[in-house]
């Protein structure tokens, strides 16, 4: 009897094995899911993540796209010779050195490589050096504007 | 174009993705299957006893979610049997070999050809490979070629007409479909090299994220 009723609860203890396999693999990709976007973060935002992105990420999260961040960049410095190769710029082809933007929102001063500063309000036009916008284009403070 | 976010995506064939997102919903799906034996205590968790003492009676009808029926199958078929969906039998096998265009797959479970692929999982059918050949023969071929060319010329319209019909699978194509029309749009209009806001600051300025002072 005894014997019967421990080959019973084989079915028992089988469902409920299931049942945590389940949640487990549930509870994995979501978290896996987390981290592909954060990885993607990296590649839409730089390398500083905005203050309520970061503070919605636990301090593991923050600790893994750290050490990416640092993977990255050992590899683009190994990546083109003497500086290395910035891989997160250009992500379009380039087409000229300088471009026209128009500010969409008020962000302040802005310095460009020879010394001068440049007041960023909103719906202000420039042409400045396509190097320096790429990062506050994708940020959504500038839009390009095509001639 | 510039997306950096590239989720793990379903897998193809019996095997799934453990990773994918798409997988786990898609095997969340029903599917109909009988007790082979009685089951003490499962009454409750599977929603037909009165208390958490019952047991299912031997043969009583289960309708069961594909995870836990891969989990609780095996070839001697000790505690659970597990039957073909409607869709996938005989007579659904007929329309789709009459004209699979018509049919409204998104209706059938919105994974048809994954949930399709795993039935064949479970050898306990008496002919997987018909099920084989409408997966790739009638069903899939034939809606592919209409999925293919609606993709290509809907070009900056309204599409949900289209999409209605289709199940997952043919929904992902159509989207891939899409894209690709897009992005040579774009090219052809001279946008390709223009540098444009990334998704999750457009997004970013869309939503109240809550302010925080670090």
């Amino acid at each position: 009897e005894a014997k019967s009723g421990r080959t019973d609860l084989i079915f028992l203890i089988r469902f409920r094995h299931c049942c945590l396999l389940r949640n487990q693999r549930c509870v994995l990709a979501y978290l896996y899911d987390r981290l592909l976007r954060i990885r993607a973060l990296r590649w839409e935002c730089g390398s500083v993540l905005p203050n309520a992105v970061q503070f919605h990420m636990s301090a593991e999260e923050v600790e893994w796209f750290n050490r990416y961040k640092k993977s990255l960049a050992t590899y683009m410095r190994s990546v083109g010779g003497e500086e290395g190769l910035d891989l997160t710029q250009d992500i379009k082809p380039p087409k000229s050195l300088y471009i026209e933007v128009r500010c969409l929102r008020d962000y302040g001063e802005f310095e460009i490589d020879d010394g001068t500063t440049i007041l960023l309000k909103k719906n202000s036009q420039h042409f400045l050096p396509r190097w320096k916008c790429e990062q506050l284009i994708r940020q959504g403070v500038l839009e390009h504007i095509l001639s | 174009m510039a997306e950096a976010y590239f989720p793990v995506g379903p897998g193809l064939g019996p095997e799934e993705n453990f990773l994918s997102l798409d997988d786990i919903l898609m095997s969340q799906e029903k599917l109909p299957g009988r007790a082979e034996s009685a089951l003490p205590r499962l009454a409750f968790a599977l929603g037909q006893g009165a208390g958490p003492g019952d047991s299912l009676p031997e043969g009583s009808k289960l309708e069961i979610p594909l995870w836990l029926a891969k989990g609780l199958h095996d070839s001697k078929r000790r505690i659970i049997s597990v039957e073909l969906p409607k869709v996938y039998k005989e007579a659904w096998r007929t329309v789709f070999s009459a004209d699979a265009n018509v049919v409204d797959l998104h209706k059938m479970g919105p994974y048809y050809y994954g949930f399709g692929s795993q039935l064949l999982n479970f050898d306990n059918t008496e002919n997987p490979q018909i099920a084989q050949s409408i997966l790739q023969a009638s069903t899939f071929v034939s809606r592919f070629r209409r999925i293919m060319d609606s993709s290509q010329n809907a070009y900056n319209e309204d599409t949900s007409a289209l999409v209605a019909r289709l199940d997952e699978l043919e929904r992902a194509l159509f989207r891939a479909g899409q894209k690709g029309l897009n992005d040579f749009q774009c090219w052809e209009k001279g946008q390709a090299s223009q540098i444009t806001a990334s998704s999750l600051a457009q997004n970013y300025g869309k939503r109240k994220f809550t302010e925080v002072d670090v």
